[in-house]
């Protein structure tokens, strides 16, 4: 068993605690329940360091691993390359802190091992996603991570969270079935399932009607899942009905892992883009980033207006992404990885003050900056990063997207991203204005600080979003550099992974 | 439900496991394998359950031996695909493989179908335990 | 090619179920419309010109088979459909002990 075969643990890992966690939940103490699933997390966070770390050792572009030593086209093939170590990190980083801060804040539901179960069963998901090299296989662990989502929206089983539920399930698989079809299209076409040789069949075989209908559908598929704007209606009704650790999850790294992610696999490496499509995309980017955060701008509860930031930042990755130049991408990459950082720390302090006070809405909380200083101050540096002040990681990626669409000469686009952020800033200050300063109110006199494994969490999530701006540093720049180079290199990624399966 | 129907089911119901069992069985050498196997197991015990009523599927099966051999079912399917490492890869055919047609044949497939019929056929089975306690516990109320 | 432009019918009508109908419950059988047809469509996709079942018996040599590849794939979606439907009728019974009624225009609480 040499060094590669850890490219399947991935998947083994959290599929293995999640059905283990449902057999064994009830009969053992609430403690080991706890303790195994920060030890799988734990695990899997290692593991994603160790594949970085392997790939950049071996000096191949990219590392493939046959599932059952059956040859690609004929079996399933596992790649690792830049882009997947990096979105491996960042999804693995963010489910080991949210499962240390759920420890505590899942007292307050009942049926604890169910929850981990789920939770795992998401993780498999999201992680098989990241790392397949097959087609059909990303629609299995697309499926398995959303259905995994719905029941997790669900969870707390109040009216409202169900209906956000019913909403969210119907408008997702409508969705995945038009991934499917697409899938459909393409197998019909090309007779094959493997990404590198599908990529390999569409730039041999002339298609003119092909390739624009299947780009439509998984166009409509893929923006639903990243919540892009025509296609968000779901998520300002399903992100503040979860509870605050999955909210967390979600709209940190599931609608990044499978919308964003996949749509650029998808589209950069197997299809080929035109300029007509990046165009396209970065319509829809702009869009999604003024129209939500001019919503965001009236609401009154705090998890909703978080869920609309969501969407207006995802807005800034695909622009980011859309431009096509190598700035454009190396920006939009690293604002998926920040945001990822600064959303899931804002998502946890909103369940930290929900834990604390029981409330929601900002009209409620006044003053609790006494009370809670771990909590305010992480929101601080939070809110700092998503309006994109400097020194912190938001201010970063957000210069880097600005300068790109200056130097592709899209000087609207820009504008656009400057006033979105003004306005981002805006929000920010007003939450931090009704939720931490001022008076404390009468009822909320006898609040605590949150629980220990509670503040480590987001102690660390802090901490990451204030040294993240060293990514860009030349020493460390490989991280964003690998990912970006995979995406450019295009339709050639067939090749590269071609001749590693014959090695 | 009437006499007929009731007569009927105590004829028919163990003929339709039986049959989703050599459906199982047999999925390395005619069309089927775990998942259509599976579900035909599970609908030969809701077939009992909407003739004779509830009590006559959980005095047999329980919810909670329901839930607890769903999981069994995925852990085996898992330790299955694990066995391969020792040949090397991930869910690597290691068992012997004799000549084709026979039913011992085709090395760890029939092991993976029976794990599979195991998880897919009690999961819907649970299912319906699931709504149907549902229901009572509101009736209940 | 007409068989495929009625599976795109079918699709159509699963489609302006889920669109157009205010009951819970005919939403879902929209959704399951969606699946079938779906699914129907990718088994299609592996028609050959006479082409037989692409089953092996013992002293027969199959020469012509329909692609086997779409048929094994549909088996694992129909089970992935089976999940979503059970999950959301488990939603949709809970959802009318909570509001009272089957009515989507009236199950809105949440707005704005």
């Amino acid at each position: 068993m040499n060094q590669i075969s850890i490219i399947p643990f991935f998947v083994i890992i959290p599929l293995f605690t999640a059905f283990l966690l449902s057999l064994i939940g009830r009969f053992i103490k609430r403690l080991f329940v706890d303790v195994l699933s920060e030890t799988s997390c734990f695990l899997l966070l290692v593991a994603s360091m160790y594949s970085l770390n392997m790939l950049r050792e071996s000096a191949a572009p990219a590392l493939i691993y046959k599932v059952g030593s059956w040859m690609p086209p004929f079996g399933i093939c596992m790649v690792l390359d830049g882009l997947t170590s990096f979105m491996l990190i960042t999804v693995n980083l963010v489910a080991f802190l949210v499962c240390l801060y759920s420890h505590n804040y899942m007292e307050k539901y009942t049926d604890k091992p169910k929850f981990y179960t789920l939770f795992f069963l998401m993780l498999a998901g999201m992680n098989g996603v990241v790392v397949t090299g097959d087609l059909f296989n990303l629609y299995i662990f697309l499926e398995i991570a959303s259905i995994a989502s719905y029941a997790l929206v669900a969870f707390g089983t109040e009216a409202e969270e169900l209906e956000a539920s019913f909403k969210y399930a119907i408008m997702g698989s409508v969705a995945s079935s038009f991934i499917f079809i697409g899938i459909a299209f393409l197998y019909g076409f090309t007779s094959t399932l493997n990404m590198a040789d599908m990529a390999r069949v569409l730039s041999a075989k002339p298609n003119q009607w092909l390739i624009p209908f299947v780009s439509v559908l998984f166009l409509m598929g893929f923006g639903l899942k990243a919540a892009l704007v025509p296609f968000h209606a779901w998520l300002p009704d399903a992100h503040p009905s979860a509870p605050a650790s999955i909210s967390a999850m979600l709209s940190g790294v599931l609608i990044k892992a499978l919308g964003v992610y996949a749509m650029i696999r998808i589209f950069f490496n197997i299809i080929g883009t035109s300029q007509a499509f990046l165009s396209v995309l970065m319509f829809l980017g702009v869009l999604s980033m003024l129209a939500a955060v001019i919503l965001a701008l009236s609401q009154w509860d705090l998890k909703r207006l978080l869920a609309y930031h969501s969407i207006s930042q995802i807005g800034y990755v695909v622009l980011g992404i859309g431009l096509g130049t190598p700035l454009g991408i190396l920006g939009g990459l690293f604002h998926l990885f920040n945001h990822s950082m600064f959303k899931s720390l804002l998502f946890l302090n909103s369940g930290s003050i929900d834990y604390a006070v029981g409330t929601r809405d900002l009209k409620e909380m006044s003053g609790l900056r006494e009370k809670m200083p771990v909590t305010a101050h992480t929101n601080l540096i939070a809110s700092m990063s998503i309006a994109g002040i400097p020194p912190f990681n938001g201010f970063f990626s957000k210069l880097i997207i600005i300068f790109a669409c200056v130097q592709a000469g899209h000087l609207g686009y820009a504008l656009a991203a400057v006033v979105g952020s003004v306005l981002t800033l805006a929000s920010f200050m007003k939450v931090q204005k009704y939720a931490f300063s001022g008076e404390l109110k009468e009822k909320n006199q006898n609040v605590l600080e949150v629980p220990g494994m509670m503040k480590l969490a987001i102690v660390s999530l802090a901490l990451i979003c204030v040294l993240a701006g060293l990514l860009l540093l030349p020493s460390f720049r490989f991280f964003l550099n690998d990912a970006v180079n995979v995406l450019l290199e295009g339709r050639k990624y067939a090749a590269v992974v071609l001749e590693g399966v014959l090695k | 439900m009437s006499l007929i129907v009731k007569t009927i089911t105590r004829l028919t119901v163990g003929l339709i496991l039986l049959y989703g069992i050599y459906i199982v069985l047999h999925g390395h050498l005619s069309p089927g394998g775990g998942f259509a196997g599976g579900v035909i197991i599970a609908l030969s015990f809701v077939h009992l359950m909407l003739a004779f009523g509830k009590d006559a599927v959980t005095e047999r099966i329980s919810k909670q031996t329901a839930s607890k051999l769903e999981s069994v079912g995925a852990l085996l399917f898992l330790s299955i695909a694990l066995i391969g490492f020792f040949g090397g890869y991930f869910f690597l055919n290691i068992l012997k493989k004799g000549e084709p047609f026979k039913l011992f044949s085709a090395g760890t497939i029939p092991l993976s179908n029976i794990a599979i019929s195991l998880k897919v056929g009690i999961g819907l089975l649970a299912i319906f335990l699931a709504l149907v306690i549902l229901e009572e516990v509101k009736r209940e109320k | 090619m007409i068989l495929y432009l009625l599976c795109l019918a079918l699709f159509c009508v699963g489609l302006y179920g889920v669109l157009r109908k205010r009951n819970l419950i005919k939403i879902i059988i929209g959704l399951g419309i969606i699946e079938y047809a779906m699914n129907l469509f990718f088994v299609l996709l592996g028609y050959r010109y006479h082409g037989r079942a692409p089953l092996q018996a013992q002293d027969q040599q199959v020469l012509n088979m329909v692609d086997p590849l779409p048929q094994a794939l549909v088996l694992t979606s129909i089970v992935i459909g089976l999940g979503v439907m059970a999950l959301v009728i488990s939603i949709a019974v809970r959802l009318y002990e909570k509001y009272g009624t089957f009515d989507i225009t009236k199950i809105k609480r949440l707005k704005g």
